[in-house]
Formats: C-alpha cells, structure tokens, sequence
C-alpha cells in the first residue's frame, strides 16, 4: 500500500503547495486537538493502512460525485449554477461517520484517483477539470473565517484592498458587477455600502478563469477580485498542483508500481479509469479496427452513421472540395477513429479535394496535414479524435464549418439539416428544442435516436460513439430482420457486451454506477452532518 | 529579378541584425557580469528555405552567426519560436532525460488577418488589402494596444504588418514572456469579443452592462466606424451589408422603419445616422412608455444594445486565437519580406495607425533600387549600416522609438540593481 499511494502523491513532494501543508500545532495528530479544516490540498498523503475494499470502495463512492458533476455540466450548468447539486452529491457520497473518518475518506479516495486517472492525457483532463469544480464548490461551503484560515493554512495570502485604491477604482468595481448581472452588489459599491476590504489586489496570472471571461476589473496588471470569487484564487494553486502531480504520477506508475502491483491493484486501479468518459478513443485499440473502413465507404456511411457535426462537413468538402484546417483536423481525426488507414486517408482527401487542389498542390499543402494527423509527421504525435465536449468548445470564423452544429445552426437550418438526414420529424423538433436550450448532446442524442428508431441509453459523448452506437444498431437490426438462426440470432439477443473477461468486483460495482446513474446504492454511505 | 533572388542582398545590407539581437537577447549579450550569457543560444528560430522547406529549431550564438546563417541559407521566412530550457539544436541530448526539452520563455503575440474579415468587407476578400479596409486593421491595433497597456500593464509592445494581409503584436515584458499557457488563452480570451458567426449573425460577449475594458473599447469602435470604416467602405450602399446590418435590431417594425427613412438617402454615413435616430426615438418612446423608472431604462438599454452590436460586429478585433494560446507557436519576425508581395514586415506606430498605409509599404525591390541609386560616396558615409540612406531606416527608427529603446533602458536597469543587490550581500571572505 505504502507505495501504492507514493506513486499518487509523488509529485506533492516537489512542488510548493506541499511544503504548505505543515501542520499548525504539534499535537494535532491525535484527532482530540482542533478540528482540522474540512477541506484539503491534498499536500500530503494518508497515514496508516487501507484495506483494499475499503480502497475500491472509497473510490468508487468519489467517482459518483466526479461523475454526478460532469452530468450536470453536459446538462448545461455552469460552475456558479451548480454549488447546491455538488454540495449534495458530495454529502451524498462521500459521507462517513465522524470528521476524521471522512477527512481520511476524502484522502484516500482523491489519491486512488490520482492513480486510476493519470495514465493518458484525455483521463488527467477529466480527472482536473472535475476535481477542480469540486474543490470550488466545496470551498465555498466553508464559512468565510474558515475560508481565510484555509487559505492562511496553504499559503495564500491576499491582501484586503487598500481605502485609497477602492476609491479609486470603485466605478470600475461597479461597472464590472454591473456587467456580471449582480446589479445589487454594482448599486452598493456606488452607494458606499461595501468595505474596501471586500476585495483583494493579485496579480492578474493568479486568476485566469476570472480574466478569460472578464469577471474581473484589470489596472495596470493587477486584477480586483471580490470576496465572492476568492474560490478562483484558491482553485488556481489546486489546479496547477494535481496537473503537475499527475504527470509525476503517470511516470512512476508506468516505471514502478503497475508492474509490482499486478495481480492485487493493478486491476482495480485500471478498472476505474474505465469508465465515465465513453469509449477511450485516445487509445488506438480502442478505435475501428484499422482497415476496417475504405475511402469508397465513406459515402455510405456518411448517410447511414455519422453525426451531424460530420455530415455537414462532408458535404462543405463534397461541395467545396476544401475545408479549412480546424475542420480538416475535426473530420480527418474522426475518419482515422472509424479505423480508416493512413493510404485510404490520403485517396480520400486528393479524390474530394482533387477540383481545388489537383496533383502537386495537394502533395505540397495538404498531404503533410492528413499524414500529420496520423502521426507521421512533425510531433508524430498519435492525435486522438474530437471529443464532443472539444467540438462544443472550438468557435467557427467566417467560412468555416467545422464545431457543433447544433450549437452554430440556426433553428431553420438545423431542421432542414436533419430532415435530410432523415430523422424522424418529431425527433427533429425535440432535437431542435433541445439545441435551443443549450443541450448540444442531447439535441444529437435525440437525433440518434430519431435515426435508429430505437432509444440511445448511453447518450452521445463523442462523435466517434455516435459511430459505434450507430453500426451495433444496424448491425443488430440486419440480424434480426434477416432471422438468422442459430449463433447469429443468439448473438442479435444478447445483452450488451460487459468488458471481456471475468468481470471482477469493480467492474460490477461500476455498471452499478452506470446503471443507478447515481442513485444512492444500497448500504451506502451515512448521513453526513454537515461542518461548521 | 524575383522576390527570392534579392533576398540575397536584403539579408546582407538592408535586415537591421543589431536591431533584432538587441531586442531578442533582453541584455543577455554576455557584455554584462549578471548576464545570461546563453539566453540568445536557446532561441528557437525557424527558416523556411526554397520550396517551403521547414527547418526547425534553429539556434544562434550571437548577431553575428545570426547575421551569417541569414546570409548564406536566404530564408524566405523567418519564424521566431519560444526560449527553451537548453540550447534547441541540442535538444536531442536533454530529450527523456529528467529536465527534457521543453520552452520556458516567449512573448505573448496576437495575429490580426483581414481574411477573417471577409464577411464585413466590401473592397475585396481573402489576401486583398488596401487603404479602404485598413482601418479595420487600425482599430484592432488600438484596441490591443489600449488594453495591454492599461489593463495589463504591459509596457514593451511592438505591432508589425505582417507582410500581406494583418498585423502582429508582439508584448515583450519580462512578465509577459514567462507567462504560462494558461494564462495566454486567459488573455486572448479577455480580448476576444467577438467570437464567431452564428446563425447569420455575429456572436458578439457584450450584455446590456458592458465590462469597462469592452466599454473603452466600444467608445473607440464607434468613432472609427462612424468616421473611417463607414465613409471607406460604403457598406450600407450594398444590399446584402445592409441586410446584415439590420438582422441586429430587435424587432421587424424597426427594420421596416428605418428601410423607410432609408428611401432615397444615397450615403452610408447619412444611411447609418437615420438607422442611429430611428433606434434612438424607439428607444426613448420605450423609456417614456414604462411607468417604472428602472424598467423603462432597461428597455432604452435593450434597445440601444443594438447599435452596440452592429459596431462590434464589424470592427471589433477578430484575433487568431491559437496563436496566442500556446508558448511553442512560432511566428513571422518583423523585417522580413513577404515572399509574394516582396513587401517588408515593418513596424507600425499605434499612435499612427490610422495614417498607416499597407500599399505604400517598402519592398525588397523599392528598397534595392534606392540603395543602388546612392552616389558611392553617400554609400561609404553610411559604412556597413546602408541601409540608413533608404525608407528601411524610418522602418527601424520606429522599431527603436516605439519600443526597443524603452526595453533597453529597462533591461540596463535591471541588470544593474542584480548588480547591486548581489554586491551588497555579505560574503563570508572576511
């Protein structure tokens, strides 16, 4: 176990949040002494032993709460609209009898993640952005004293605003909160009501989050954030802290611990980060078997079984015979998930490019970009195809057509768009609405599902799932309208493949997860009462 | 002669090496005791060669053996990468060693193309540039230049036209190169008003309460679109700019209304200031309209957002994002010339970036034809600098004023309080 958790926190020993986490007084240790913070740094690791039970358990418990957050944001929550559900999720999950008890809980859970999620760069990504909202929400549950003991105990301190500095910039402070839509607190400040000491003066590079999305007012390099958004200050530290700790951790657990470890924790550990994200399309085994897919099938499929996003990119290619570079890495990344070869990329792409860029001029521009995409040039990094969540992301200037066009369509345009598909019409209006309300991935579920006739249970995530889903239900319905006798029908009938190989405990546990979709399982946690 | 075979010349009498070293080695130039004497070694540069030919990770001692390596290999580009931790051409010996290879210094810069303009245009699209769409280029200066400044407290800023159709900005403060990049896109996103077309119209982050950066700037886009963009590109005599335009205002009655007063008024400017009125009355009939004070002000404010859009939309800066986000993106030098159009990337002064003017850039030939034009004598007064009887040396005298004499006297500044400080620590040779 000792080691186990070394690997975890092996990048705490280097970086400065760790030597932080001093303890204050000598005699805490006992647990009689002053009650410690409720809240964590994850500076140092846990003491004493862990029963492995106990180890998948505590894991588990706290991957519901990661999980529980991502739901809520593909719901469309943003971090401010979500601090109840979290708060309850948390208490939900991760409760445990006495203070120590979840203290040690919420320990031990975060660093078997640590270790379950750092192996790839698409498993950190998650592991931090869930984490990091977490550690938001849970720090503005503290009580302000505590919030301020909190940021005395790792290190942080801010200074308050100076009387002579607020003056100064209170019109500015006003109009930011104005801007925010928190015209009672804009209509304070100019009517004296707050303290200067409600604000702090930071340098700008310490709250990134408040400066992309201008929630900040910036003089001269110094950002003024309020009281309320201290939570960004603290959740920088703890974000930069886990990103470094990961990668320490995918080292040496790739050097050291996984091959030690390989018959007792190995297993749960790669369990674990199995689930939650959809199929890992960043590993290559775990895409279409290469080969599987020509150029000359493309056509089909693009009728039968792509996404929105890519149908309306074949078709600007199709017409255009061009697509910008945002769009060529989009499409090109997807039809390398499809298990598309390298050869048939490039056939695919001079064929559809051919009338724009003919012979040599495709050779010259656009060769290296497919051969790039495949890791055969520059980096030679293997390029892992879009995520939803990167699609929903990326912004499309004039003439480009690549994002998610339930986001970027107009509502006449993407019905017009999925009657072609031909989607069932009331699905085509319940997508539209859904692509209305800001629920991009629904909006495409919905589509699936008005495709398929037959209802899409694990939603849409990833447009190379979108794919995968769409084959298994044609696949499946060839099967049974053929009637196929024997092993074929056998096979049509058969429940949904469980990873192959003997399901250990964790992996039954998880699809528990999966399947209650978060609902307390039975003898679960105790009620949580709640920290001061 | 083509663009290519003068380059020759260019790179050995007319590109200010001194000037670049001086900037790019930060008073790193081994002269001083606190210096780092390898700073400028672990340079990247980037040379594309003949037949866009990409050669990578070039690195250079001084301004010599940079001034040498431009002479003999004639790159039609040059790129300028970040800082690495050790010398890039010998990256191959740190790679997978416990420190690896990785950048650790870079100035924040910003790409400007006017081919993202192109919906907003109506003097020409794709590379066409010229002095009826340069004030969309004038004002993304002014706007960066503002905010960088003041709300960034930036310092050593230098805008380039970028040889054919934008301009590149280039922020140098030491804090400013160290940044993360993290806080890169942080940035690029603070600037980023403007954020794509959707649905026909521009996605535009401004709300009825703007921010006081988004403010500022708006108090600059309208002038320049009332007073430059507006008379230069004639856009409401074109019917489907004036029916972008009016998808902004909020209400069928409002287009229907200002199409009416629009009857028989042939002037862009005349045809924005009845769309100005017709928004405006509304607006005031909506305030007076509503018995509650605050609602009716919200109402005006609602109504009038939509001037605020149709501005924004068209003049506000339209940035590249990716190239800010990442400290490993490579970008043009300034001084170099645009294969194409033989056009040299010369500085610009913010403070006349409104006068700037893209056609009349000096090109590699212009430049040639004048230093040959010199009596021998005029050459010989000028020594190994010939390039000071030429329009190279306005180019460099900007580069000098607007930005690399400042940075200089900083960087000695700097350099002389380590100086201090690290002779005022005791020593324990007593």
């Amino acid at each position: 176990m000792g080691t186990f958790l070394a690997a975890g926190a092996v990048g705490g020993a280097r970086r400065p949040l760790a030597e932080v986490q001093q303890p204050k007084g000598g005699g805490k240790a006992g647990g009689g002494g002053k009650a410690a913070l409720p809240l964590s740094m994850y500076g140092e690791l846990p003491e004493g032993e862990i029963a492995i039970e106990e180890f998948e358990r505590f894991a588990l418990d706290r991957l519901r709460v990661l999980k529980g957050i991502d739901d809520l944001k593909v719901k469309g929550f943003r971090p401010d609209q979500m601090q109840e559900k979290v708060t309850e999720l948390w208490e939900r999950h991760m409760g445990a009898a006495s203070r120590e008890e979840r203290a040690r809980k919420d320990v031990v859970s975060h660093f078997v993640l640590r270790l379950a999620y750092c192996r790839t760069e698409d498993l950190r990504r998650w592991l931090i952005a869930q984490e990091c909202d977490l550690f938001r929400a849970r720090f503005r549950e503290l009580i302000p004293s505590d919030q301020r003991a909190f940021m005395e105990e790792s290190q942080l301190p801010f200074r308050p605003l100076g009387q002579a500095d607020y003056e100064d910039a209170k019109d500015d402070l006003a109009a930011v909160a104005a801007s925010m839509g928190a015209h009672q607190v804009s209509n304070a400040i100019l009517r004296g009501e707050v303290q200067p000491g409600s604000f702090y003066k930071v340098p700008f590079e310490q709250v990134p989050d408040l400066v992309a999305t201008r929630r900040v007012l910036l003089r001269q390099g110094w950002a003024y954030v309020s009281k309320d958004q201290m939570s960004s200050l603290v959740v920088q530290p703890f974000r930069a802290a886990l990103s470094k700790a990961l990668v320490v951790t995918a080292r040496r657990w790739a050097a050291v611990v996984a091959p030690e470890e390989a018959d007792r924790l190995t297993p749960i550990i790669e369990s674990l980060s199995q689930r939650y994200l959809g199929p890992d399309f960043s590993d290559p085994e775990k895409r279409g078997v290469v080969g599987s897919v020509t150029a000359g099938d493309i056509p089909l499929l693009v009728r039968e079984s792509f996404p929105l996003c890519m149908v309306s990119m074949y078709g600007a290619l199709h017409e255009q015979h061009h697509l910008k570079h945002e769009g060529r890495m989009q499409f090109g990344l997807f039809l390398k998930g499809l298990g598309l070869p390298l050869e048939e990329a490039i056939r695919f792409w001079r064929t559809e490019m051919a009338p724009v860029a003919p012979g040599e001029k495709f050779d010259k521009q656009y060769l290296y970009n497919v051969r790039h995409n495949y890791g055969k040039e520059g980096q030679r990094k293997d390029y892992t195809p879009y995520t939803c969540m990167k699609i929903i992301g990326s912004t499309p200037g004039v003439g480009q057509v690549h994002g998610c066009p339930y986001k970027t369509f107009g509502q006449d345009s993407l019905r017009a768009a999925l009657s072609r598909l031909q989607v069932a019409p009331a699905k085509v209006e319940e997508a539209v609405l859904k692509a209305a309300a800001g629920h991009f991935q629904l909006a495409c579920a919905s589509a699936w599902e008005g495709k398929h006739s037959c209802a899409c249970d694990s939603g849409i995530n990833h447009p190379n799932q979108y794919f995968e889903e769409s084959r298994k239900a044609l696949e499946g319905e060839q099967g049974s309208d053929g009637g196929a006798p024997g092993a074929a029908a056998a096979g049509a009938g058969a429940p949904p493949k469980t990873p192959a190989g003997a399901a250990p405990a964790a992996t039954r546990q998880l699809q528990d997860v999966l399947g209650s979709n978060g609902a307390q399982p039975s003898g679960g946690a105790a009620k949580v009462q709640r920290t001061g | 002669m083509g663009v290519q075979d003068m380059m020759k010349l260019y790179y050995s009498r007319l590109f200010p090496h001194q000037e670049m070293y001086k900037w790019l080695a930060y008073g790193n130039d081994g002269k001083h005791p606190r210096s780092d004497a390898g700073y400028f070694q672990r340079r990247e540069f980037c040379f594309t060669l003949d037949g866009d030919i990409f050669v990578r990770y070039q690195s250079f001692k001084d301004a010599g053996e940079m001034a040498q390596a431009l002479k003999d290999r004639c790159p039609s580009k040059i790129d300028i990468g970040p800082v690495y931790n050790v010398d890039p051409q010998r990256r191959a010996a740190y790679q997978g060693s416990g420190q690896g290879f990785s950048p650790v210094e870079r100035e924040l810069v910003f790409d400007i193309d006017l081919t993202d303009y192109d919906d907003v245009r109506t003097c020409g699209k794709e590379g066409h540039i010229c002095g009826k769409c340069w004030p969309l280029m004038a004002a993304a200066i002014k706007i960066l230049d503002a905010g960088l400044r003041e709300d960034f407290g930036f310092h050593h800023i230098f805008f380039v036209f970028s040889g054919r159709r934008g301009v590149h900005c280039w922020v140098c403060d030491e804090r400013a190169r160290k940044l993360t990049d993290e806080q890169r896109s942080a940035i690029a996103s603070y600037f980023a008003v403007y954020k794509g077309q959707e649905r026909g119209v521009a996605r535009l982050a401004l709300s009825l309460d703007d921010h006081p950066a988004v403010k500022r700037a708006y108090e600059l886009l309208r002038d320049a679109f009332e007073q430059r963009v507006l008379p230069e590109q004639q856009l409401l005599m074109d019917e489907q700019q004036s029916q972008a335009v009016l998808a902004y205002l909020p209400t069928d009655g409002l287009r229907d209304a200002v199409r009416q007063r629009w009857r028989g008024v042939t002037d862009s400017v005349q045809k924005w200031e009845a769309l100005v009125e017709v928004v405006e009355e509304e607006a005031k009939a909506l305030e007076q309209g509503n018995r509650k004070a605050v609602e009716g002000q919200r109402a005006r404010k609602a109504t009038l957002k939509c001037l605020k859009d149709i501005v924004c939309a068209h003049t506000y800066p339209r940035l590249d994002m990716e190239v800010s986000k990442k400290m490993n993106h490579l970008l043009k030098a300034p001084f170099c010339v645009h294969p194409k159009t033989g056009k040299v990337c010369v500085p610009i002064d913010p403070e006349n970036a409104w006068e700037f003017d893209p056609e009349g850039v000096a090109t590699v030939g212009s430049l040639l034809n004048q230093l040959n034009s010199m009596t021998s004598g005029a050459a010989a007064a000028q020594g190994h600098e010939a390039w000071r009887a030429t329009d190279m040396s306005t180019a460099v005298d900007t580069f000098r004023s607007c930005f690399l004499d400042s940075l200089t006297a900083e960087v000695k500044a700097g350099l002389a309080e380590k100086a201090r400080v690290a002779a005022a620590e005791p020593t324990l040779a007593w």
